[in-house]
């Protein structure tokens, strides 16, 4: 943190040499509100400086993409005149001072930017991560995010349908909160929030909440920072929600949108009014005059750089032609919601703000939205004893541990174990479109009035980006294509949320690049471009940053819902196939860790051709209505799936593990590109027959049965006992009554 | 009544979140469904009225102590005093506690969270507008999502509710135990939905539009709808 006796374009985060590139542009010294302006627009958060030049290596376009980065949310045509709109960001930083309230504004922020597309919200995503839950600190901060997450998406009618969450000692100080909000949309009223529109002379309208104190400094002081122990102080930079001011403004901007009545729309977010301003006017290739004194504030004397930062939630900007301000008043008005011009859009690129008839800001609007620094970053691998090697396998270290204990302790951990006690705290059903919710690989969405489903999944893989970033995010791509894909739906783009450390050190900009690297791999192999995503940098405290943990999003589309294959064995006297092959892999696993007590080794290898062709036979072989279920190999290796098929499906199984690997590596190896089905008999040839054609590796390991569940010739247990295990492992650890 | 298909209203405040689900449940179990607008003095002719779940004016104050005073609720409560039929679903049972329609009230579940799932109800009567296809004693698989779904009454309140027989459903097993591991909120004697002493307005918290169509959920609500719309098509409202 910077001291009082620092300058002030220090204090709002601006380093020297920007500071002098402000000077430059504008010819002069800059005002007070004209540095809060671009102390804010040139944050981290919202510049993306450190990442730009290595995010525009990554693949973006395809056939189905209709918007791609750079807008609030990218989009993919899905056919029907309809287009899907999804984005994932981070809130880890407001969270991790305040976990409620840091949860549920990252909540309402996503929304906004999938309103602002001119989409309804359908769907929630929250990818989250802890420090261990044996740490008072760590439970109080799990309860938090998962309440505030509830609190605010169950008032405003959108599911939350899926996410995963994970545990790992770095993430202690650091809890990492993302969130992925999916829409719906006509893909004709898309060029709404890219103000393509607009027209010189047409208003800027603020509507919504009202502007006050709150989250002043969000981006600057906060989200682009490392946390220390003043972070506490931090507080005051957090901002509060409102969801049912939210659920008004969604209901009022769509029916705005439907109306035709709008030239643009941008929502409210990072970096306020500054920032909804200057980009819509930079989009429509113009500038603007703001009168701060039209916004309407929660307190009086508010200074300009305040109303100019502030991070208010629940607000929206529509660029108005002056001829339909009435009639965007009415609609507000029927909702609930006040109005206030608050700029013009004039000819030229400049940016003038006037407070109490005084100018306190005159720069190009550009300047502020695009024109903000880039820097290539130093980047340096680090020694090789922090990563994984094949010198420390841990398939090396000896293990002679009773196989049914071993099994269940990977079964109870954690990240493993049902997180039945977080989705039940989330309205997943609401606008009553859920095919699949949480316990589906992919949460499956039905597109209303339509056979169509769109699948939905995210995954991150921390503890591989550990010991190899490349493959971690590589594998976080495959595992989220393979997700969507074993419910039969069809991968089709990602967003992702990129967490890192922080980009100042050069080891933390390698992890970077290389999960870049890895990204751009896989999406190119499984022909699933990018249209957008954010990056989360200074996730790090002290001494120790998170582990590399680049979060994907995939959205997948399944042509019609009724062909879906569910994760659970629905019946005795399937037969069970593994896909794919095992090979000694643990290095990395969650056997490794949670039997071991290492996170040491070799992540599993990752073949993307081997992967592609394991997604085309499960969409082929779910489209031929062959497979009664099917579920991803991830982790806790073949043991771990076959068990959560039993309990999903409440039906055991005998199985024989193939090969002759020793038993724990053989059960718990994580390689990749595997999956358990199960089928009747009578579909078995065909199966085959197309796992040839294909090319995916095929065993017949055992049968569908009652209650027993029994690993042939290693040990045997329950359906009972799997169930009362998964269970209740999470309560217990949060000392509830189970 | 359009052509012998029942017309059911469904109201909209600020901060209802299930209303479109309900108008898609009229609508899959046959019947014609109407937008209903709080703010307006009208219930265009309905046979039968929905007030939805969700959030009504953020639930800031206690749940539904402000959709009472909404204009559509001074025709909601001639409607019932007629004999119309009134179902409050979540937050629209809230609000019928509220307005005094029905007894009790609903505070913070026990455990101090929301909770969504699916529960299984048992049928008490099928004196109501929403049980009158459906036999005591049998059970309906409906989900439940609410943070403030556990039913309270005075003593006097609740002497009255049992005498009366008010109780409609209450949360049990699959084969109709009622205990507190299938009470999902701890409500008072395991009360999950009741009727006022007509039976033409009952309140429940857990969710039938959210139970009628196979392909998104269990379909433990389609005979209460199925028994709102024989009630619409009576017409007692009108």
């Amino acid at each position: 943190m910077t001291g009082p006796e620092e300058p002030l374009y220090r204090q709002l985060g601006l380093k020297d040499d920007e500071y002098d590139r402000i000077v430059e542009t504008l010819g002069r010294e800059p005002r007070p509100a004209e540095l809060a302006m671009y102390g804010a627009m040139w944050s981290e958060h919202c510049s993306y400086k450190s990442s730009k030049i290595h995010l525009k290596t990554l693949p973006t376009d395809g056939p189905a993409v209709l918007v791609g980065p750079g807008q609030d949310a990218g989009a993919v045509d899905i056919g029907d005149g309809l287009a899907v709109v999804f984005k994932m960001e981070s809130h880890s930083h407001p969270s991790a001072i305040e976990p409620y309230q840091g949860a549920a504004t990252g909540v309402g922020g996503i929304v906004r930017d999938i309103i602002s597309m001119g989409a309804r919200p359908v769907a929630l995503l929250d990818p989250l991560m802890f420090g261990p839950l044996t740490d008072e600190r760590n439970r109080w901060l799990l309860e938090g995010v998962v309440a505030g997450i509830g609190g605010y998406g169950n008032c405003i009618g959108v599911p939350t349908v899926g996410g995963e969450i994970h545990f790992a000692e770095p993430h202690s100080q650091n809890p990492t909160v993302d969130v992925m909000c999916v829409g719906l949309a006509r893909a004709d009223k898309l060029a709404t929030s890219q103000s393509l529109t607009a027209n010189v002379g047409s208003l800027m309208v603020l509507y919504g909440a009202a502007t006050g104190r709150d989250g002043i400094g969000g981006v600057s002081v906060l989200a682009s920072a490392t946390l220390d122990e003043s972070s506490e102080e931090s507080r005051p930079a957090v901002q509060i929600g409102d969801p049912f001011a939210e659920k008004l403004l969604i209901e009022a901007s769509l029916e705005l949108i439907d109306l035709g009545l709008l030239e643009g729309l941008q929502d409210l977010g990072g970096a306020g009014i500054t920032c909804a301003v200057s980009e819509s006017a930079a989009r429509a290739g113009m500038g603007a005059r703001l009168d701060l004194d039209a916004v309407p504030l929660r307190e009086a004397g508010m200074a300009a750089f305040e109303i100019l930062t502030s991070e208010s939630q629940e607000r929206m900007l529509a660029i108005v032609h002056p001829s339909r301000l009435a009639d965007v008043d009415a609609v507000c008005a029927r909702w609930g919601l006040t109005i206030a011009v608050i700029a013009e859009l004039i000819e030229g690129g400049g940016l003038t703000v006037t407070l109490a008839g005084e100018t306190v800001a005159e720069v190009p609007a550009r300047s502020l939205a695009d024109e903000g620094p880039e820097y290539d970053r130093p980047i340096a691998p680090p020694d090789d004893a922090a990563l994984g090697g094949a010198s420390d396998d841990p398939a090396l270290l000896p293990f002679d541990k009773d196989l049914r204990e071993a099994f269940f302790a990977v079964l109870t951990s954690p990240n493993v174990a049902s997180k039945r006690w977080v989705f039940e705290q989330y309205d997943s059903i609401v606008q009553g479109q859920t095919v699949a919710g949480a316990g589906s690989d992919a949460a499956l969405v039905r597109v209303p009035d339509s056979l169509k489903a769109i699948a939905l999944s995210s995954d991150g893989k921390g503890r591989y980006g550990a010991l190899d970033p490349y493959l971690g995010a590589a594998h976080a791509v495959a595992e989220a294509a393979r997700n969507v894909a074993v419910t039969g739906a069809t991968p089709l783009a990602i967003t992702n949320c990129l967490n890192f450390g922080n980009p100042e050190r050069p080891v933390v900009m390698w992890q970077f690049s290389e999960s870049i690297r890895g990204i751009r791999d896989a999406c190119l192999a499984f022909e699933t471009p990018v249209t957008g995503g954010n990056v989360s940098f200074y996730n790090e405290s002290a001494d120790s940053a998170i582990w590399p943990t680049p979060v994907i999003g995939m959205l997948g589309l399944l042509q019609d819902h009724r062909l879906r294959v569910p994760t659970g064995f629905p019946r005795p006297g399937l037969a069970v196939y593994l896909l794919g092959e095992t090979l000694p892999e643990i290095g990395g696993s969650e056997f490794a860790e949670a039997v071991l007590g290492v996170v040491a080794g070799r992540p599993p290898r990752l073949d993307l051709g081997r992967e592609s062709a394991l997604l085309r036979f499960l969409q082929r072989a779910a489209s031929e209505t062959l497979l009664a279920s099917g579920h991803d190999c991830g982790d806790g290796g073949i043991a771990i799936a076959l068990a959560e098929a039993a309990i999903e499906g409440a039906h055991g199984f005998a199985v024989t593990v193939p090969g002759d690997l020793p038993g724990h590596v053989a059960l718990f190896s994580e390689s990749a590109s595997r999956a358990i089905v199960s089928m009747a008999p009578e579909h078995e040839e065909r199966v085959a027959a197309l796992a040839v054609e294909h090319g995916v590796p095929i065993a017949r390991i055992g049968e569908t049965g009652g209650p027993r569940v029994l690993f042939d010739g290693l040990f045997e247990t329950t359906v009972d006992e799997l169930r009362e295990a998964y269970e209740t492992a999470i309560p217990r650890l949060l000392g509830e009554p189970v | 009544m359009t052509d012998g298909v029942p017309r059911i209203g469904v109201i909209t405040f600020p901060g209802s979140l299930d209303d479109r689900d309900a108008q898609r449940a009229a609508t899959f179990m046959g019947a014609e469904a109407v937008p209903l607008w709080h703010a307006d003095h009208d219930l265009r002719g309905v046979d039968a009225v929905v007030l939805p779940g969700g959030f009504s004016y953020g639930d800031y104050l206690r749940c539904g102590a402000i959709a009472r005073f909404a204009a559509v609720m001074d025709e909601v409560r001639a409607f019932a005093e007629r004999g119309g039929p009134v179902l409050g679903i979540c937050n629209g049972f809230q609000i019928l506690c509220e307005s005094g329609l029905l007894h009790g009230a609903l505070i913070r579940n026990r455990s101090l969270r929301f909770v969504c799932r699916d529960v299984f109800l048992r049928v008490e009567t099928s004196l109501s507008v929403v049980t009158s296809e459906l036999t005591a004693g049998e059970t309906v698989e409906i989900p439940v999502k609410h943070g403030e779904g556990q039913f309270v009454a005075r003593q006097d309140e609740l002497r009255q509710i049992d005498d009366e027989g008010l109780v409609v459903f209450r949360y049990s097993s699959a084969d109709g135990v009622t205990d507190d591991t299938h009470d999902p909120n701890g409500s008072i004697e395991h009360i999950a939905g009741i009727r006022n002493a007509r039976g033409n307005v009952v309140g429940l918290m857990p969710h039938p539009e959210h139970a009628v169509d196979p392909d998104v959920g269990p379909t433990g609500g389609q005979p209460l709808f199925a028994s709102l719309l024989a009630a619409a098509m009576a017409g007692a409202g009108a």
